[in-house]
């Protein structure tokens, strides 16, 4: 599977907030500590590939896919996908 | 036990002190425990039900509140096992007050509760995540048995899972099943009858500059090995049984070590998920890895839609109301006619004070009691059905936006929905929102939402002034009025969860990220186990105070302050002689002065003036007070009361109040009195068993108090405003 689309942006880290619709990335490092204990928890590991799957109706919160075999989905707010950094 | 040494090793160095912990005591004589442990979502709750049935009994932790599940399970023909469910969990770090109760079962060796050994539940077609939790459980030298639940998921996402290579890894029994159909479950059974030991492989190793402290901690307090030690230093704060003194103890070592929790839990995940890999890299291939499932997504497109979305759930509860007003009703009706059948029978035959209390105050409870049934039961399968299918989850990640606006949680919507049901349970439920702010505020406001305890007092009351008009073919005029009943206590809830949310302040976060579950059939199994629990609870807990307080209404009802109930008969019978009353009108005068001048009279015409202005008297009054105890008592009061003062003749409480006059001659029960009471009871705190799950929840009476002030405060002023309004 090729989805690594996801170039290195220069300037600000990109996070899994910034995912378009379908678009994968690979987790880089969890920006909030308190939050990386729930995450990883949940597989959120670095290295770990995720996927935007859905977005709720009124844009928040959105739903990934974690795992490069598509393992499981996530449904968690934007505001916590944000401390997700992409590589 | 507690002082052999042995080293914290990895895959093989452990193997000889896995025979020493097998060693653990068997409750002699007692029943083999079980406790049962997994994902959320990883089927746990179908294997309970498969390996127990019904015999399951719901209780609960000692100082939590947090449902206790047990159950009984003939593993073999000789041999019986006491399951415990544990609340699904995705580590031994508990992130919430219900996993917390996993920590305290599982941290305390010496506890009569111990388990001999866990089955860890893990699904198939989601391996590495769900074991996370089965290392750490192996870590703590439990003694487990892996369930690989849901391997027909895994075959259809293409996961192989080479069992026996596992099994090695894992070093422990691994019973392959699929626990929605029964799959599995017999071999499990037959390794659940047999000593198991404590798995001789480890997954993670502490690291060597924390082992001066943590064996520290561990000779303390007498501990079987290193990481159990860790995790008292991790979470010596939440640990129930562990005394101020020995916190302290724990407290200042790890100030003195400079141990930072946060970031070597962080660790110990990453490193518990890097050894996981290892082992799934040589047991576990994927054929396929476009799995995407695609009947859940395109469900979604349509189950999620900004548009169908909220219209499909609306449309779901309106059915929800529809079923446990209207298609309930006919084994209501059923349930009526023969406790009335009864009564007449034993009243045309029999005489006698004891007779009264037998029909009119046991019979007539007890009726009171039984009516429910349909509507409780209905109410809980669709309830039921949504979780199974994983509809809640939706329900929760499409109100989320919404909630959160008003100070609650996506996760409030389901107590907020349980709340429809039973605001007991619900409360209870509001313990999976982690954060303590949006709990609070769930766990006040959710008894503003109309629970089925309300429905008889809506039921009477409407029928009483809705007309029984047929809308749009299939629906019925009186539906659309409670579910408007339903719609106010929301609003008010929501309302009220809004103020709080200014009103408080709090530091902690409010976290939302939970599992997405696939859509799935619900099982009719466990189903029908959650509507036995339900009933059972309500039956058996609500129950009882209905029929003590119909006993003790009839009580009041029938006696009077020394000789007050004679005085009024002889003065009702001259009244009756002077204004030529018939016989059966006298008599009807006679038992109603008599009523008058009870106990119970006394009761209702001492708050009278307090309760006038909102159109009520007396006897309502009686009804209020009463119902305190559990809301539903009102319709049983104000049937007692009524039976009491007309003759023997069975008909429904509905007529009895609908035949009711006032002063003048004219229907007691108009709309605005009726209207009234409504809203006076989808706001107030009508309920004991309310404030008391507040109490256990909150612990301290500073929240059931204000819920209680609140609620009544509110009550009284809107029903004051209906009646002036409509008067």
């Amino acid at each position: 599977m090729s989805t690594r689309s996801t170039t290195a942006s220069p300037a600000m880290p990109r996070s899994v907030k910034d995912l378009r619709l379908g678009e994968s990335g690979t987790i880089c490092c969890l920006k909030d500590p308190e939050m990386a204990l729930k995450l990883l928890e949940m597989g959120c590991i670095p290295g770990t590939q995720v996927r935007l799957n859905s977005r709720a109706p009124l844009g928040c919160p959105i739903t990934v896919v974690v795992g490069e075999s598509e393992d499981y989905t996530l449904s968690l707010r934007v505001s916590e996908a944000a401390t997700i950094i992409l590589k | 036990m507690a002082g052999v040494e042995f080293v914290t090793g990895r895959a093989g160095a452990g193997a000889s002190a896995a025979i020493l912990e097998a060693a653990a005591p068997r409750h002699p004589g007692a029943l083999t425990r079980i406790a049962l442990i997994g994902n959320p979502n990883s089927g746990k709750t179908s294997l309970f039900n498969q390996l127990t049935g019904l015999n399951q009994k719901v209780g609960n932790f000692p100082g939590v509140t947090v449902d206790r599940k047990t159950g009984v399970s003939q593993l073999t023909p000789q041999l019986r096992a006491e399951i415990i469910d544990l609340p699904g969990t995705y580590s031994l770090y508990p992130k919430s007050l219900d996993e917390k109760v996993i920590t305290d079962l599982l941290y305390d060796r010496s506890s009569d509760q111990y388990p001999d050994f866990v089955v860890v539940t893990a699904d198939a077609s989601n391996l590495r995540r769900n074991l996370l939790l089965f290392t750490q459980l192996a870590d703590l030298g439990l003694p487990a048995v892996l369930a690989l639940n849901m391997m027909d998921v895994a075959a259809q996402h293409g996961v192989n899972i080479d069992i026996v290579a596992l099994q090695q890894e894992l070093g422990v029994p691994i019973i392959p099943m699929n626990a929605r159909k029964g799959i599995g479950v017999a071999a499990l059974k037959i390794v659940m009858a047999q000593m198991l030991d404590a798995p001789a492989t480890h997954f993670y190793e502490i690291e060597d500059e924390l082992l001066p402290m943590i064996r520290q901690i561990r000779y303390y307090f007498n501990l079987h090995n290193d990481y159990l030690a860790l995790h008292y230093a991790h979470q010596y704060r939440q640990i129930s049984f562990l005394s101020p003194d020995d916190r302290a103890y724990i407290g200042e070592l790890v100030q003195e070590y400079g141990f930072e929790a946060t970031p070597r839990q962080a660790q110990e995940t990453i490193a518990r998920y890097a050894s996981i890999n290892d082992i799934l890299l040589n047991t576990v291939s994927v054929t396929r890895t476009q799995r995407n499932e695609p009947y859940s997504n395109r469900l979604d497109k349509v189950l999620t839609h900004k548009v169908w979305g909220y219209l499909i759930f609306l449309g779901v509860l309106f059915l929800m109301f529809q079923a446990v007003f209207a298609w309930a009703s006919y084994p209501m009706d059923l349930i009526d006619q023969g406790v009335a059948w009864i009564n007449s029978l034993i009243q045309t035959n029999f005489d006698g004070p004891l007779i009264n209390l037998l029909t009119e105050g046991v019979l007539a409870g007890l009726g009171g009691v039984l009516i429910f049934i349909p509507q409780i039961a209905l109410l809980f399968a669709f309830i039921a059905v949504l979780e199974e299918t994983g509809y809640m989850a939706r329900v929760t990640f499409m109100m989320d936006r919404i909630m959160r606006k008003f100070g609650l949680n996506g996760k409030s919507v389901v107590p907020l929905i349980s709340g429809v049901a039973c605001a007991v349970p619900a409360i209870m439920s509001a313990r999976t929102i982690e954060n303590w702010k949006d709990r609070m505020i769930t766990i006040f406001v959710t008894p503003l939402m109309s629970c089925s305890a309300r429905i008889p007092v809506y039921t009477v009351l409407i029928g009483l002034v809705v007309p029984d008009q047929p809308v749009l073919g299939i629906f019925n005029l009186r539906g659309f009025a409670l579910m408007g009943l339903y719609l106010l206590g929301f609003v008010a809830a929501i309302l009220s969860a809004w103020a709080m949310k200014l009103l408080m302040k709090t530091k902690e976060r409010s976290y939302f990220i939970m599992e997405f579950p696939v859509y799935r059939w619900p099982r009719w199994k466990n189903v029908g186990i959650t509507i036995v629990e339900k009933v059972k609870a309500f039956v058996f807990q609500a129950g009882k105070v209905i029929l003590a307080i119909s006993i003790l209404l009839w009580v009041l009802a029938s006696y009077g302050p020394a000789d007050a109930l004679e005085q009024a008969e002889k003065r009702a019978k001259v009244e009756g002689q002077a204004k030529g009353f018939t016989a059966a009108e006298t008599d009807s005068h006679v038992a109603s002065e008599k009523l008058e001048s009870s106990y119970a009279g006394h009761f209702g015409h001492l708050i009278e003036p307090a309760i006038r202005p909102l159109g009520f008297d007396w006897k309502i009054g009686i009804s209020l007070l009463t119902s305190f105890a559990a809301r539903e008592v009102f319709v049983g009061t104000m049937s007692t009361i009524y039976s009491v003062g007309q003759d023997a003749d069975q008909q429904t409480v509905q007529q009895k109040l609908a035949s009711e006059k006032d002063a003048n001659g004219q229907p007691f029960f108009t709309p605005a009195r009726s209207f009234s009471l409504l809203v006076f009871y989808v706001f107030a705190m009508q309920c004991m068993s309310t404030l008391a799950a507040t109490y256990r929840e909150t612990k301290g009476w500073k929240w059931p108090l204000m819920q209680l002030l609140y609620m009544t405060g509110l009550a009284y002023f809107s029903a004051l405003l209906v009646y002036q309004l409509m008067k």
